[in-house]
């Protein structure tokens, strides 16, 4: 039986010991109405050698398509150490850190990660990682709440320009405690939030700011994080932690800098892997840090005097704190915050910074060749990173499959979530795709379209 | 035992790992200058050798299960196979993006509809969503989707989830994150529900009750079906977390049992990996009137091929609770895991569980260790209590599991649940062999013959770690959360 390491001697002489006669006999407790259950419709066992042909040809089939998407999960190198290093079975097939004086390994890794963060972040504290950027943004919302205590309200102000699937995702998530999310009264010009035209925001506990923003473009963010200080909400910046080796760090957004820090952690060296596992950080102000959710990594010293590290506020969590926990979560994503923190470490600020430009070139280059075709053109004017709506002359979906049935993933289908940019797609092309890839795309898209009749 | 530095200590200015970074880089010269940063950001600058023999060295610093034994309870650290992480890890599942079109993305979805079948017949549910990314979401799913179903019916006068008192934290935590109230039921001296209590509980303000079946006390709750038919006639409905599910697995159902809706963590039953705390994935499971109001997305088969269901086609679902489609990469090592086991194997994932667990609880007993539940049976996990070591021997649980390490074994879960005094809960799992949990018994005998001669020394333990115990209370007061560089303070703030 796989991974049952029992012979037929090791089981009778165990059953001795306990003095059953029979292996059913431990399930006596268990009403008998309720056990012998079927499993019909579960195929039989494999062998590994078998799955493992099963498993390539499905992954084959999946494989080989040149992709442009990004929309929140973005394709770049990853160095060979991260992942080799990473499935060590030491890191690999360890629990939480409970036991710390059998984690040192993993404990000082996150508090490496956490220091990492804060740096890229400009902010004081982060935690240990949180699911995903999604659900790292609810969990900064219900956290803003808590933490506001000026605050008459629990009024949520969400940015127009934030990826409409986070709002989603939020909105699930909070929405169960009756905390409803409104859009921030400042019109949308030209893909970004217009400043110069907001009216004051009213009272309001926090104001969710992405940048870049969903459709790429990037918002005169310290005038938006001064006007939501003015309406004495907390800031919660969602943010490409890619895009900070080059960008602002949030910590210094406005006069006061932001207070919340969340965003999707994949970019730094986590496979695109269908979506998961990814995960989410979270930084904050020191003030904060108490109503943090998840993990935290402290420094301390053992009873001989010499550093160490080890879980640390837990009076904030649910096997502690239980139905006055700051959140349910108790798994997070440590896996993926070592490869994180190995990747990091193996790009140093130069390394990240040059990612980072790269990227941002390479999606120039394309929207300059893809937008020489007729009919194709940007959507917004102004700055951007490494990401752009583009216009085309045809409906994007019909656009998109035709590419699609050519292995092109030519973009994301804007028109998902806005009817009036059913003809729009959002392009991205990171550090990995090559001069001839994107010609590729461009020449593809030429022949697509005149196909269409465009 | 060595120190290591941090990689921070380790950084010198201008040195990188040449080969991983672009050769050149373009001038960003369309972000104005007021979006850019000013400094680059604290990261170290180390070679790559450095990276690589600094996180060799710090994880040479865990427990794991592929180096010990880990009979922590309730978290079912069984062995993750190998196979599992690198079939996982083929570059075209790596490579996928989420968004990606149906047209290549058939084979994933083929692995995630045969996981969503297989595992809605092995807990006998109606239908199953992959997409929660851990335990605690998927508890969070599956009360969510209490609260919908009670809504959608109008009756809003449900408020109040029951929860019994030896639970898992997560399960009074995830209530309020629904929005709810959580009632505590008391538990009987013989580990069951104290089901008179459960009667006085009941009535038209309960939503629902999260049981936990074997419950945290390793003993399987043998009037579950008439504590179903009392929570279903006072209108509630009853949700299985999904912990313990390894200590059922092919031999009783969730469903059959009266469940309406389960979480699965598949980083325990179906052996993916715990990372160091994570990922995870907590599958949901649901019975018939609950199906309306899964998570999207879901992966439906027609004719021959695979398409996601959304929200266009779940209007009544309590949404997403992930950016994409959960932890697919997770969930693909619980499919191969799943087909290696077949129908045969998976048949006898709980017998053996209950195997080793009700022989090591013999064993520790024979021994002379107080089991707390001596006349029931242990399911696939059990609890000791060391009070009376602690009474005579002044050594306390923590102190026994300390120096269990020293003895190259992961410490059981220690003091938890909360209601039995000194305990330990303790887990082998079906993948040990019994040498090593002879070896496990053995050394808790030891330590017991060390505490009687020299109860300072046990106190003392560990003593073959790379650190002796900590003091965790300076950790909170003196808060130290990240490394600050030399001379801008030692980086602490004090509470």
């Amino acid at each position: 039986m796989p991974f049952i390491p029992h012979t037929q001697d090791d089981v009778r002489a165990m059953l001795d010991a306990i003095g059953a006669g029979d292996p059913e006999c431990l399930f006596d407790e268990i009403p008998a109405e309720l056990r012998g259950v079927s499993l019909d419709g579960v195929p039989a066992g494999l062998t590994e050698q078998a799955v493992a042909r099963l498993m390539r040809e499905r992954a084959a089939r999946d494989a080989g398509a040149l992709c442009f998407i990004g929309a929140g999960a973005y394709r770049h190198h990853i160095p060979a150490a991260v992942w080799e290093l990473t499935t060590r079975g030491e890191f690999y097939s360890a629990y939480t850190p409970y036991q710390a004086e059998a984690s040192q390994g993993t404990l000082q890794l996150l508090y490496e990660y956490q220091t990492m963060m804060t740096g890229l972040t400009g902010m004081d504290v982060s935690n240990a990682s949180l699911y995903d950027g999604a659900s790292a943004l609810a969990e900064a919302i219900l956290m803003a709440i808590r933490a506001n205590r000026k605050a008459k309200t629990s009024r949520v102000l969400v940015a127009g320009t934030l990826h409409p699937i986070y709002r989603q995702v939020a909105e699930a998530i909070v929405g169960a405690q009756d905390i409803r999310l409104e859009t921030l009264d400042i019109p949308v010009r030209n893909g970004a939030l217009d400043v110069q035209r907001a009216g004051e925001p009213g009272e309001a506990a926090a104001v969710v700011l992405p940048q870049p923003n969903f459709y790429g473009r990037l918002e005169q963010i310290d005038a938006l994080t001064d006007l939501a200080h003015r309406a004495g909400a907390l800031v919660i910046a969602v943010v490409n932690p890619t895009a900070l080796a080059l960008l602002k760090p949030p910590g210094d957004w406005g006069q006061r800098g932001a207070d919340i820090v969340c965003g999707e952690g994949q970019p730094l060296g986590i496979p695109l892997s269908s979506g998961g596992p990814y995960f989410g950080f979270l930084c904050a102000r020191q003030a904060f840090v108490r109503q943090m959710p998840g993990r935290i990594i402290g420094r301390t010293v053992d009873m001989d005097g010499k550093q160490g590290f080890t879980l640390t506020l837990q009076a904030r969590e649910q096997h502690i704190r239980r139905s006055k926990a700051t959140s349910n979560i108790c798994t997070n994503q440590g896996l993926m915050v070592t490869a994180a923190t190995i990747y990091l470490a193996l790009l140093g600020p130069e390394g990240l910074r040059r990612v980072a430009a790269v990227c941002h070139g390479n999606t120039r280059r394309l929207c300059e060749l893809l937008c020489a075709i007729d009919g194709v053109e940007p959507v917004h004017d102004g700055p951007f990173f490494h990401e752009r709506a583009l216009r085309l002359p045809r409906p994007a979906a019909d656009v998109l499959t035709r590419l699609a049935e050519h292995g092109v993933q030519g973009g994301y289908d804007l028109g998902r979530h806005d009817d009036s940019m059913a003809d729009c797609i959002l392009v991205c092309a990171t550090e990995v795709v090559t001069e001839e890839d994107m010609q590729q795309y461009a020449g593809l898209l030429r022949t697509v379209l005149e196909e269409m009749g465009a | 035992m060595r120190d290591d530095p941090l990689i921070f200590d380790q950084s010198q200015p201008g040195r990188r790992a040449l080969a991983q970074a672009p050769l050149h880089a373009p001038a960003v010269d369309d972000i104005p200058d007021e979006l850019l940063r000013r400094e680059p950001p604290g990261l170290p600058e180390v070679s790559e050798l450095q990276v690589v023999r600094h996180y060799t060295r710090l994880s040479q610093k865990n427990f794991s299960i592929d180096t010990q034994f880990y009979p922590l309870g309730s978290c079912t650290m069984k062995y993750n196979p190998r196979g599992s992480n690198a079939l996982a890890m083929l570059p075209g599942f790596l490579d996928r993006h989420p968004w990606a079109p149906e047209l290549h993305s058939q084979g994933v979805m083929a692995c995630l509809y045969e996981l969503q079948e297989i595992l809605a017949r092995v807990t006998g549910m109606a239908g199953v969503s992959l997409t929660p990314m851990a335990g605690a979401q998927g508890e969070f799913a599956g009360v969510a989707m209490i609260r919908a179903y009670h809504e959608a019916r109008g009756d809003r006068a449900r408020t109040e989830i029951l929860v019994p008192d030896a639970a898992h934290g997560t399960n009074p935590a995830t209530a309020v994150m629904c929005g709810y109230t959580v009632h505590e039921i008391p538990t009987g001296a013989d580990g069951d529900v104290d089901l008179e209590a459960l009667r006085q509980a009941l009535g038209p303000q309960t939503a629902g009750i999260m049981l936990t079946n074997p419950s945290t006390l390793g003993v399987f709750e043998r009037r579950i079906t008439e504590m179903a038919r009392l929570v279903h006639e006072a209108g509630g409905l009853l949700y299985y977390d999904g912990a313990n599910l390894n200590a059922i697995l092919g031999k009783v159902r969730p469903g059959d049992m009266g469940f309406d809706v389960i979480h699965m963590n598949l980083h325990k039953t179906f052996s993916t990996p715990h990372g160091g705390g994570g990922p995870g994935s907590g599958a949901i499971g649901v019975g018939e009137r609950l199906l309306p109001y899964m998570p999207v997305p879901v992966v439906a088969k027609e004719a021959d091929s695979y398409r996601w269901l959304t929200e266009a086609d779940l209007p009544r679902s309590i949404g997403r609770l992930s950016a994409f489609m959960g932890n697919i990469g997770v969930v693909l090592r619980a499919y191969v895991y799943a087909r290696m086991l077949g129908r045969e194997g998976m048949a006898r994932v709980a017998e053996f569980a209950t195997l080793n667990a009700n022989y090591l609880m013999h064993r520790l007993r024979d021994a002379g260790f107080q089991v707390w539940f001596r006349d029931r049976r242990a399911s696939h996990e059990f609890i000791i209590s060391l009070k009376r070591e602690q009474k005579e021997l002044g050594v306390s649980a923590m102190d026994f599991a300390k120096r269990l390490l020293d003895y190259g074994f992961h410490a059981p879960t220690t003091y938890f649940p909360l209601l039995v005094p000194e305990c330990l809960l303790i887990e082998p799992t079906e993948t040990e062999t019994q040498e090593e949990l002879d070896g496990f018994v053995e050394a808790m005998v030891s330590i017991r013959e060390e505490a009687a001669r020299d109860p300072d020394y046990v106190r003392g333990a560990p003593y073959t770690l790379p650190v002796r115990r900590l003091d965790e209370v300076r950790a909170a007061k003196r808060l130290d959360l990240k490394w600050t560089p030399p001379g801008a303070g030692d980086g602490e703030t004090e509470a």
